[in-house]
């Protein structure tokens, strides 16, 4: 039975209970959103296995590109193996990215940040702050018992880190087409992905601990390059929130580009003369 | 020029109470404790609570105003809406002493539970020595006025009865576990005790601490991540555990 609200303190219980009279519930709602929105579409785009690539463009869900996908042979120039491996399962989605999706989503999925964000939206954990939870009766255990996997973030970020360079990779391949050098909308928007994704991942808590925020002496009176190397990965964590929600959105919108002219769907405007 | 506000005050001891409305005359630049002051001079002379410097500096007069846990002496009227019932409550993550006062002994428990600064030999000359850069992190801890307002909106301590349990020590007490951790003068091992009896594992970086802190510390980036850190260097990294087999 729920207490009185006039109990002590005049606290009131139950999930959603607060005084508070913001609007505490915009943010995980438009959280919820978005992230349903960004999962529903990867998970879509990534089992389509066709319209990943255009020219020089490759969408960064099949970024690396292991192996084309069965059937697509213009895809071969981008792929680092060749075609597609015939001993693949058949009752498995023949789709390059469910061979590569798994780093960077976990990577995500375990960040600080983002553990914030959809405990608040996803596990009323709490809602808000000061907001009552949605399971405020059962035992709590935070992130040492089912959630103990959270501390394998340190690993999703070395994958993570390697896929900041192979999407620099694709970025300045996507200024080279047939032996030219050149421009279009589509290499601004893969530069601008793997500049937001790096922001993202050089500012990732783990990234910072690694790179001298485990030291107590960060310096000891010398000038050293972990000192600055940690000042400067502090200045991207603590826009930490900003480029996880920029990099989410923009690898949507890469994917989303190359897709549509792939199928042919729009133009892209270039120096190609394509 | 003054207006006229209404407050919904609570009233009560441990066993109960419930909230009193007042209609007081609010001046201009003044602060809800003002207010506050200002209805136990002219309504209810009764009316406990808790302040000290009234300046943000002591954290005495922490309590949750409109349902947020805030101080009293810094949250000026002109940021509550006009026309708005003002709620104002003691904290709830402590037991209630009387209104607005509640008891904060918990957290003084669990400070004396943390193994004190252990410092290095001093140099030769007699000297500690310490450069700005490494000291420059442990600085912003230091800036903790002990206002608990982290304590209180902690959902593990404030939800789930976890004070009651002493599962989790609560941010206040990860930073100072933090501030000496990262110190370079402090020789103590810390970190299987952040793990084990400090519950740093219990935290769920919901970041509500950061969001309540009147110092601006950044709580859960800064310190609470940071032990994080290094409980999985310790525990669940094995590549780290493995250099430390070797290198020492």
């Amino acid at each position: 039975m729920a207490p009185h609200p006039s109990a002590v303190g005049g606290h009131v219980e139950g999930f959603g209970a607060t005084e508070r009279k913001d609007g505490w519930w915009v943010e995980p709602a438009v959280t919820a959103v978005v992230f349903l929105t960004f999962v529903v579409y990867t998970t879509w785009a990534a089992l389509q296995g066709v319209h990943y690539h255009w020219g020089p463009y490759l969408s960064p869900f099949y970024s690396p590109l292991l192996f084309a996908a069965p059937g697509d042979e213009a895809g071969l120039h981008h792929a680092w193996f060749g075609a597609w491996p015939t001993w693949w399962p058949s009752f498995l989605p023949a789709s390059p990215a469910v061979l590569i999706l798994a780093f960077p989503g976990s990577f995500r999925f375990t960040c600080y940040y983002y553990r914030k964000a959809y405990y608040r939206s996803f596990a009323g954990s709490p809602p808000g702050c000061a907001v009552g939870p949605l399971a405020g009766n059962r035992p709590y255990r935070g992130e040492t018992f089912l959630l103990l996997f959270q501390n394998l973030h340190r690993y999703a970020m070395y994958f993570a880190v390697l896929f900041v360079f192979i999407l620099s990779y694709d970025a300045i391949v996507s200024y080279w087409w047939d032996g030219r050098i050149g421009v279009g909308v589509g290499s601004i928007i893969l530069t601008l992905n793997a500049v937001l994704i790096g922001a993202y991942t050089f500012g990732c808590h783990s990234f910072r601990h690694m790179i001298g925020g485990g030291t107590d002496c960060m310096s000891c009176g010398k000038a050293t390059l972990k000192y600055g190397a940690w000042k400067k990965a502090t200045w991207f964590n603590e826009r930490h929130m900003e480029f996880a929600w920029l990099s989410l959105v923009w690898v949507m919108v890469t994917d989303l580009y190359v897709r549509l002219l792939s199928a042919g769907v729009i133009t892209d405007l270039n120096t190609w003369s394509r | 020029m003054a207006t006229t506000r209404t407050f919904k005050v609570w009233r009560g001891d441990a066993k109960g109470g419930e909230f009193q409305r007042f209609e007081i005359e609010v001046d201009e630049g003044m602060v809800v404790l003002d207010v506050l002051h200002r209805i136990q001079a002219r309504q209810a002379n009764d009316l406990a609570l808790r302040w000290n410097c009234k300046a943000g500096k002591c954290g005495s007069c922490s309590m949750e105003i409109n349902g947020k846990p805030r101080l009293a002496c810094m949250t000026r009227m002109n940021s509550l809406p006009e026309g708005e019932t003002i709620t104002v409550q003691p904290l709830k993550t402590f037991p209630v002493m009387k209104d607005l006062v509640t008891d904060v002994s918990w957290n003084y428990e669990q400070n004396r539970r943390i193994p004190k600064f252990q410092p290095k030999p001093r140099d030769s000359d007699g000297a500690y020595r310490m450069y700005q850069e490494d000291v420059d992190r442990v600085q912003e801890f230091r800036k903790c006025i002990e206002c608990y307002l982290c304590q209180d909106v902690c959902h593990v301590l404030r939800d789930r009865d976890g004070r009651e349990q002493n599962s989790f020590v609560g941010p206040r007490f990860m930073i100072r576990l933090a501030s000496l951790e990262m110190h370079p003068l402090d020789t103590a091992d810390r970190i299987p005790a952040v793990r084990d009896e400090f519950g740093s594992g219990m935290c769920n970086i919901t970041k509500c601490c950061t969001e309540v802190c009147p110092e601006h510390i950044h709580i859960t980036d800064n310190g609470i991540i940071p032990l994080k850190e290094r409980v999985v260097d310790r525990f669940y990294d094995p590549i780290a555990m493995l250099m430390r087999k070797i290198f020492g």
